[in-house]
């Protein structure tokens, strides 16, 4: 809770009392936004990209999306960083088909987006095409701060949603 | 004379079947699809081509006699020399060849790739399944008649498939091929991109467009 010595500007426990007004969907949608927990779909170069925004220089904790969790039950947002075989297509959408909701989906590069370059009988033309995608990054490989954009995009995003009533709503 | 060429010669000498092949680099043989393991084994244990670097096949497009011929590339860590040894298929729908994995055990998942991509199968092999396409796929990719696009198929997981209703289709080329330039070009131009953008997946290429209008 706020602490003792709060200053003017800050939120005043002795005139206010212990209790904040705000609307649900704000409340949810603040306390999602900011703790995005990523799933790294890694199939090729640009997993070792999506590695770097995890380190110092570009560090994304600080947008509360450091926890990256390999256990599609723990995250958030999967982050599909590379080119999808037909072969991999299928556990793709398994994974996806596992992470609780609310869940996003970031299409990372050429490759997740669109095939990319891969013309090809064995690559998938789109992962868009076996799961929906929330956001897509261009770039072969897109640089870290594209990925960073992506997830301010994705925040962006979720704090429109209409998280209070979507809990009720029959999926 | 190099110790290759040596080799070369003493296996003609011990396999009259065995004849030169055209090369622009290293020393290559033909050599019998009946004699290719007692000739590669030969190779291996008198002339020390211990390494086999790679082994895959050439299709020589439908309609060619042999149409499929295997190649084996060998290296010799005591000599320093490389040899190629080809061997043709005897049939041209359903080649086959001998398996080397008991000479080298690092053919055994080249052959799985000669076999997943140009479908020649390897008799005695240990594990002959497909590699890098999943089983069950029907084509072998690499051969001469298989488009460039693909062919379309089911996705390999059922459960999937009928959940995303989505196959793996023949892609679209969009005025492809896609093939990055060579040369001193600055980088953004020599990127991979369809060269002919006269024609795209909504106009149709120039020449077929007149190849329709003659039909029609």
């Amino acid at each position: 809770m706020v602490s003792a010595n709060t200053t003017e500007l800050g939120y005043n426990s002795k005139i206010e009392g212990e209790v904040i007004v705000s609307r649900a969907d704000a409340v949810i949608n603040w306390i999602r936004t900011n703790s995005v927990w990523p799933m790294p779909m890694g199939l090729a170069c640009c997993a070792i990209e999506l590695m770097q925004v995890g380190n110092g220089r570009f560090d994304i904790s600080r947008f509360g999306a450091e926890v990256m969790r390999f256990s599609p039950r723990q995250a958030d947002c999967m982050i599909v960083a590379g080119t999808v075989t037909y072969k991999m297509a299928a556990q793709v959408r398994r994974i996806y088909d596992q992470m609780m909701s609310p869940k996003w989906v970031i299409a990372m590069g050429a490759c997740a987006s669109s095939g990319g370059m891969y013309r090809s009988y064995a690559t998938l033309q789109g992962v868009d095409r076996i799961i929906p995608v929330d956001v897509y990054i261009s770039g072969c490989p897109p640089r870290p701060e594209a990925i960073l954009d992506a997830l301010i995009k994705l925040q962006g995003k979720i704090k429109t949603e209409r998280s209070a009533s979507n809990l009720f709503k029959q999926a | 004379m190099t110790a290759p060429a040596a080799a070369k010669t003493a296996l003609k000498e011990k396999f009259p079947q065995v004849i030169d092949r055209p090369s622009a680099d290293h020393d290559a043989v033909n050599v019998p699809m009946g004699d290719v393991v007692a000739a590669l084994k030969y190779l291996r244990d008198e002339h020390a081509f211990d390494l086999l670097m790679d082994l895959t096949a050439i299709d020589w497009a439908e309609g060619a006699s042999p149409r499929f011929t295997v190649v084996y590339h060998l290296f010799s860590s005591v000599n320093l020399g490389y040899i190629r040894v080809a061997t043709d298929c005897a049939s041209n729908d359903e080649p086959t060849a001998p398996s080397v994995v008991d000479l080298w055990p690092a053919a055994n998942w080249h052959e799985r790739e000669c076999y997943d991509l140009l479908g020649v199968k390897f008799i005695a092999h240990p594990d002959l399944r497909r590699i890098l396409m999943w089983d069950g796929y029907p084509y072998h990719p690499l051969r001469k008649d298989f488009p460039l696009a693909g062919i379309e198929v089911p996705l390999p997981d059922d459960e999937i498939s009928a959940a995303t209703g989505v196959a793996a289709i023949a892609v679209p080329m969009m005025g492809g091929p896609f093939v990055a330039s060579p040369g001193e070009m600055n980088l953004t131009e020599a990127e991979p991109r369809a060269k002919d953008e006269s024609w795209s997946d909504r106009a149709a290429r120039p020449d077929q467009t007149a190849l329709k209008q003659l039909k029609s």
